[in-house]
């Protein structure tokens, strides 16, 4: 009971914890697989059936596109166009990987559409996101710039033998993921926990009316998180990776 | 009746959760200001109407994160109920 949300909970009335499907033991550590599992799994699922459907689509595509191709096409282009503009002539590296988080964040928010408990209110997610995000920041950042140009990046305010502002750039530099991370997580959760109440408290009254709420915490409040976790991304590795020629 | 030590710690768990939820001032002064700005350059050149909008949510949702802080603080206070 005590650490529910984090982990799994045998309680009934509180639709929103993150329940414990079953358990198994790992080097002495009892593991749950939980419904966040579950719901990640179905996620991927429908993101890997659409993008079959749409990779066989695009094969065999017409010069006159379809319903199905335009979707496919204006999705691309502006996603493709959101990433160019923030990382300019690096975008093709980045292109893939964007693209990606896009997909896979902005169909575990809307989830809660389907009846999921959505992946990304559980914080084993969203922390895994932003750690593959700070590995990418602090990998670029190696790679594109010499290591004595990283030092005295991270002495920035002060000359490079006066180490003294090394600390807190490190620490601004590790707070990073975190923010990232429990950003996104409590904005969904928040979300959850909302809709929840409203119909474990209203009960028999709530019907057809929250799909208003649903409107603004799933689909508005995801989207806008998706654009966001994916821009700071985008901003965090064009500022590593700085301005070399 | 006679108040068990795990009762006054719910209790004021649950006031501190109301306390913590007070984090949620500092953010909407902050959004709105981001908002009326937006809504001042959009009005002086509706032209970059979409980059204003975008930078406008992107700084709004950074402000946001403060608050979420409390709200996080809040939840954990009434349903992890670190204290018990």
């Amino acid at each position: 009971m005590s650490y529910a949300i984090l982990m799994s909970s045998s309680t009934d009335i509180d639709s929103f914890y993150i329940k414990g499907l079953f358990s198994y033991e790992l080097f002495g550590q009892t593991l749950w697989i939980t419904t966040s599992h579950v719901c990640i799994l179905i996620v991927m699922l429908l993101l890997i059936l659409f993008a079959v459907i749409a990779n066989r689509k695009l094969k065999n595509a017409t010069e006159v596109p379809d319903t199905f191709q335009n979707i496919i096409e204006i999705l691309i282009e502006k996603l493709d166009g959101v990433v160019e503009g923030s990382m300019g002539k690096h975008a093709p590296r980045f292109r893939n990987w964007m693209l990606t988080l896009f997909f896979f964040i902005f169909v575990s928010n809307v989830s809660g559409l389907l009846g999921l408990r959505p992946p990304t209110a559980d914080y084993g997610t969203t922390f895994a996101l932003a750690l593959v995000t700070f590995c990418m920041i602090r990998f670029n950042e190696v790679k594109h710039n010499s290591l004595g140009a990283i030092w005295k990046d991270k002495c920035s305010p002060l000359p490079p033998w006066l180490p003294i502002w090394l600390p807190i750039n490190l620490v601004s530099d590790i707070a990073v993921p975190i923010s990232l991370s429990l950003r996104l997580f409590a904005n969904v959760l928040s979300g959850t926990v909302i809709m929840a109440l409203v119909y474990g408290l209203l009960g028999k009254i709530a019907t057809a009316w929250p799909s208003v709420l649903h409107i603004y915490f799933d689909l508005f409040s995801g989207a806008i998180q998706t654009y966001v976790f994916a821009m700071l991304t985008m901003t965090y590795i064009a500022q590593a990776i700085g301005d070399d020629e | 009746m006679n108040i068990t030590g795990e009762d006054l710690i719910l209790a004021c768990s649950a006031i501190g959760a109301g306390l913590a939820v007070i984090a949620g001032i500092g953010p909407g002064i902050g959004q709105g200001i981001a908002a009326g700005y937006a809504a001042n350059a959009v009005g002086r050149n509706p032209g970059a109407q979409g980059q204003i909008m975008s930078t406008m949510l992107l700084g709004q949702a950074v402000a946001e994160t403060t608050g979420l802080y409390g709200l996080l603080v809040a939840i954990l206070l009434l349903f992890v109920k670190p204290l018990v």
